[in-house]
């Protein structure tokens, strides 16, 4: 695919699913430990979402960062909007923040703050 | 080639001159880290903005030779200090 080609997929993506998991590896089995935390975390909310392995395709790995001037995976999106990476997804969860984007936006998902 | 903490705290200070920056090195190997930054410059800014003003300091570093930095951002807290 072009680099146009990848930011036109990307932005379909976006826009088909509420909830948009960009990360190393799959739900099932993610293969690096800041993409493993959001999948526990939104797992852990109940929340549905779309996984995309961007170790599938370079140029997605490359074009997603471009796509939100973000250097690093996982990234989220929730109802096509740029959420956060690890760092900023797991803060807006311990505070509650995550759970009220979620319920503002009209996500599904279970109140449970803490982790096991 | 892996970075060392002062070339980081060097590098974001460069672009947030006022910014107080603690970096941990969470591995020993030059590749992970976490950074603390306080900033007045992040006030009114959201968490994603803030974390970008952050990656472009580090002009492209992230995600490339250094693989991980867990970053907090902050404003200084007001005058006001609370007692509690």
């Amino acid at each position: 695919m072009s680099e146009q080609d990848i930011q036109d997929w990307i932005r379909k993506q976006i826009a088909a699913h509420d909830v948009v998991l960009f990360m190393k590896g799959t739900r099932q089995f993610p293969q690096c430990g800041f993409s493993g935390q959001l999948v526990q975390i939104l797992d852990h909310l109940g929340v549905e979402f779309k996984d995309i392995n961007v170790l599938e395709d370079m140029a997605l790995r490359e074009g997603i960062k471009a796509f939100t001037n973000w250097p690093t995976i996982p990234q989220l999106y929730v109802k096509g909007e740029f959420v956060g990476g690890c760092d900023i997804v797991r803060d807006m969860f311990q505070v509650g923040e995550l759970q009220q984007l979620l319920a503002d936006k009209g996500i599904a998902h279970s109140q449970r703050t803490t982790v096991a | 080639m892996p970075m060392d903490a002062g070339e980081i705290e060097r590098l974001i200070k460069a672009k947030l001159p006022d910014a107080e920056v603690t970096i941990t090195d969470l591995a020993g190997d030059g590749d992970h880290y976490a950074a603390n930054v306080v900033s007045e410059a992040f006030r009114g800014k959201s968490r994603v903005q803030q974390h970008q003003m952050v990656y472009e300091a580090l002009e492209g570093r992230m995600g490339g030779v250094l693989h991980a930095l867990a970053l907090q951002t902050s404003v200084p807290e007001g005058d006001n200090k609370s007692d509690n």
